[in-house]
């Protein structure tokens, strides 16, 4: 009889222990917690930040392979239509590739860039093993001699192929800038297009701030003297405080985004506001600088919005794109600026002994000026708030930022060099890339231009 | 581009639905067999091609002398080659999954060496329409566990252009083309059934 009680007892506790896990961990599960419980292994550095969000890339109830591969293109898709991706997955869809696709199935993004793998993860977040280019083009050789005993681990070497974007490596493009000096005759990059005024130019006077909201006298000056005063950007423009609208102490990325759309869209694409990308189940806060994977300063007050780096009431630019970044990012790169021959420019630029665009701050790589369709096709200049989109491989500042200013030789061997870069660009290229020197070869042989311009 | 694809879907749809229980067998009365569906099909792509390259590349190139078309089309501000232009469509419809059909341009001397032949029946086939001019090639053949009906129609140098460009380009692995060889070929496949 005891025992048959003691029984009952310990198969009691253990239904109501497995009842309370179960529920604890459903109702993590279903959003209800941070799921990083269920963690397989540690997110890349690629997705780290919204690591907590398990929906953001599985969906509702971990859906399957289809839902994932539309996730990592809800993010990534139109970038890499952008960036003429040169394996696109309407390439392998064809059945005549079927035989390939037994040996790399590349109609999905995982199938290269798994996630929760450290180990395994490689640059540009590729868990295969480096050499996988051989799966397809083991026959490269009969089409380039030159290439006969390349090892296939070295394909994606800098300065000569990507996977993905090849916009600055293809053969012509090599071949239009061949002869190159490492800086060219006027060395500038593109300044953006200035936005349309909202309205005629305001003074102090004509601030708009209810009267229960005054300003210091700081703030005030900051106004008065940026951007926003002199295009008609009034306090409530921003704040709200109309009748239908609150006053907002401290406005969102969203009320910057009825002017500055294309911007805060990027912004949110890339590392400094994926936490607030649309696609996230529910917006996270923003990361703190103790949890960024880069070396960050002790006292960096981490990316909630655009005034972190613009600051609030004086927009300034110039703080924008030096001094912004550094007030965080603490890296050897980073700290190396300040004595680099960019730096230097960017000084005569300031101090006006240099043209427009022929300084080179932070900005000018990592969130460089380049051409967008307006909304009517016209061609405007803006900056890339998105600063991952050209930051690896690193060729993909090639095109929009290096050769404004630079040969493409000289670049080819400074993105190599990652000593160099470490530096930030003080001194010169250590090494030489041979991307160039095999162009130049090829046409010794085979002088004809591709495409056979001219032809009739 | 556009106006192909959906043209080709809509040609494509209603006859899958008839053809998806024939397989490569002639389908019963008013239906329509997969041959008949690719010629169709190949009909529509040759005349697109036939009409790009005359009224748009020969005319705005040649003969008005406004604009190249170039392989660089996007970085030269150019019109994009007759091929290329091909290969978009025809990696559009390969996105669609509803379209039921996929197709490509090869060539056995191809310049771009990923329209070289790749599964047998390709090899077989483009060398079938090379040595028999006016006469298209048609076969059965099973990839990735799916049984095709595959035809390959020859692609053929029409135009003083075709010949200069293949011959002079610097990856061609054939420099002797002349006017009315077969170049190459579109090869065009219909799935009829699991394996
Ligand atoms: C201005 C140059 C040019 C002209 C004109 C031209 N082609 Fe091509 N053709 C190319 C290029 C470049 C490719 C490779 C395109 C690619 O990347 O798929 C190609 C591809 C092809 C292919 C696929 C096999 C291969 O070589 O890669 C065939 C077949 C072909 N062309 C036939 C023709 C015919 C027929 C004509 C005339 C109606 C023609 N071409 C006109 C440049 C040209």
């Amino acid at each position: 009889m005891a025992s048959s009680t003691r029984r009952t007892l310990i198969w009691g506790l253990w239904l109501l222990l497995s009842a309370g896990i179960g529920l604890a961990l459903g109702y993590r599960l279903l959003g209800g917690a941070e799921q990083t419980v269920f963690m397989p292994g540690e997110m890349s550095y690629a997705h780290h930040q919204f690591g907590v969000d398990c929906q953001a890339c599985h969906g509702e109830a971990f859906a399957g392979g289809e839902a994932l591969q539309a996730a990592c293109l809800d993010c990534h898709g139109e970038q890499m239509r952008a960036r003429d991706d040169s394996h696109p997955r309407s390439k392998f869809t064809d059945p005549r590739n079927a035989a390939l696709l037994t040996r790399i199935e590349a109609r999905e993004c995982v199938t290269c860039h798994l996630e929760h793998r450290p180990e395994i993860t490689g640059p540009m977040q590729v868990t295969l093993p480096i050499d996988f280019c051989a799966n397809c083009h083991q026959d490269i050789a009969t089409e380039r001699p030159s290439h006969e005993g390349l090892g296939f681990a070295s394909c994606a070497d800098a300065g000569c192929h990507n996977y993905h974007d090849n916009r600055a490596l293809y053969e012509d493009f090599l071949l239009a800038h061949l002869q190159e000096s490492p800086v060219l005759a006027d060395p500038r990059l593109p300044v953006a297009t200035a936005i349309a005024p909202h309205g005629p130019a305001l003074t102090a006077m004509a601030a708009d701030h209810p009267p229960t909201h005054a300003l210091s006298a700081e703030q005030f000056a900051a106004w008065a003297g940026s951007g926003h005063a002199a295009g008609g950007v009034n306090c409530r423009d921003c704040h709200g405080g109309e009748a239908d609208l609150e006053w907002v102490a401290e406005p969102a990325p969203a009320a910057c985004e009825s002017c500055h759309g294309a911007q805060v869209a990027g912004w949110r694409l890339g590392r400094h506001g994926m936490r607030a990308h649309e696609e996230l189940s529910q917006p996270l806060p923003p990361l703190a600088a103790a949890d960024a994977r880069l070396p960050m300063a002790p006292d960096a007050p981490g990316t909630p919005g655009c005034t972190s780096c613009h600051r609030a009431h004086d927009f300034d630019l110039v703080h924008a794109r030096v001094e912004a970044c550094l007030g965080c990012h603490a890296d050897p790169h980073s700290r190396s600026y300040a004595d680099s021959p960019h730096a230097a420019l960017w000084q005569a630029e300031r101090e006006g002994r240099a043209p427009p665009g022929s300084g080179v701050t932070c900005a000018s790589c990592h969130l460089p000026v380049v051409e967008r369709a307006g909304a009517e096709g016209e061609a405007r200049w803006l900056a890339e708030h998105n600063q991952s989109a050209h930051l690896r491989p690193n060729e993909q500042f090639i095109r929009p930022v290096c050769l404004n200013c630079h040969g493409m030789g000289f670049t080819l061997d400074a993105l190599a060099d990652e000593a160099l870069i470490e530096r930030n660009f003080t001194g010169r290229p250590a090494g030489h890339v041979d991307s160039l020197d095999m162009v130049a070869a090829r046409l010794r042989d085979a002088p004809t231009p591709a495409g056979g311009a001219g032809t009739p | 581009m556009m106006d192909r694809s959906l043209f080709a879907v809509a040609l494509a749809t209603p006859a899958l639905l008839l053809t998806a229980c024939g397989g490569g067998e002639p389908a019963a009365e008013g239906g329509i067999t997969p041959k008949q569906m690719a010629d169709a099909l190949h009909a529509v792509m040759e005349a697109d091609r036939t009409v790009y390259t005359r009224r748009v590349v020969n005319r705005l190139q040649n003969k008005e002398q406004v604009i190249q078309a170039s392989e660089h089309f996007e970085d030269d501000k150019a019109l994009p080659l007759p091929a290329q232009m091909f290969r978009f469509g025809a990696e559009m419809v390969a996105e669609n999954e509803a379209a039921g059909f996929t197709y490509s341009l090869q060539s056995l001397w191809p310049i771009n060496d990923q329209n070289a032949p790749r599964t047998e029946a390709e090899k077989t086939g483009l060398q079938f329409v090379a040595d028999n001019p006016g006469e298209n090639y048609y076969t059965t053949e099973a990839l990735g566990g799916t049984e095709y009906f595959t035809a390959v129609y020859a692609d053929t140098a029409v135009a003083p252009a075709c010949v200069t460009c293949h011959n002079d380009h610097r990856d061609t692995p054939r420099s002797d083309f002349e006017i009315g060889d077969v170049m190459g070929g579109v090869v065009l496949r219909i799935p009829v059934g699991g394996s």
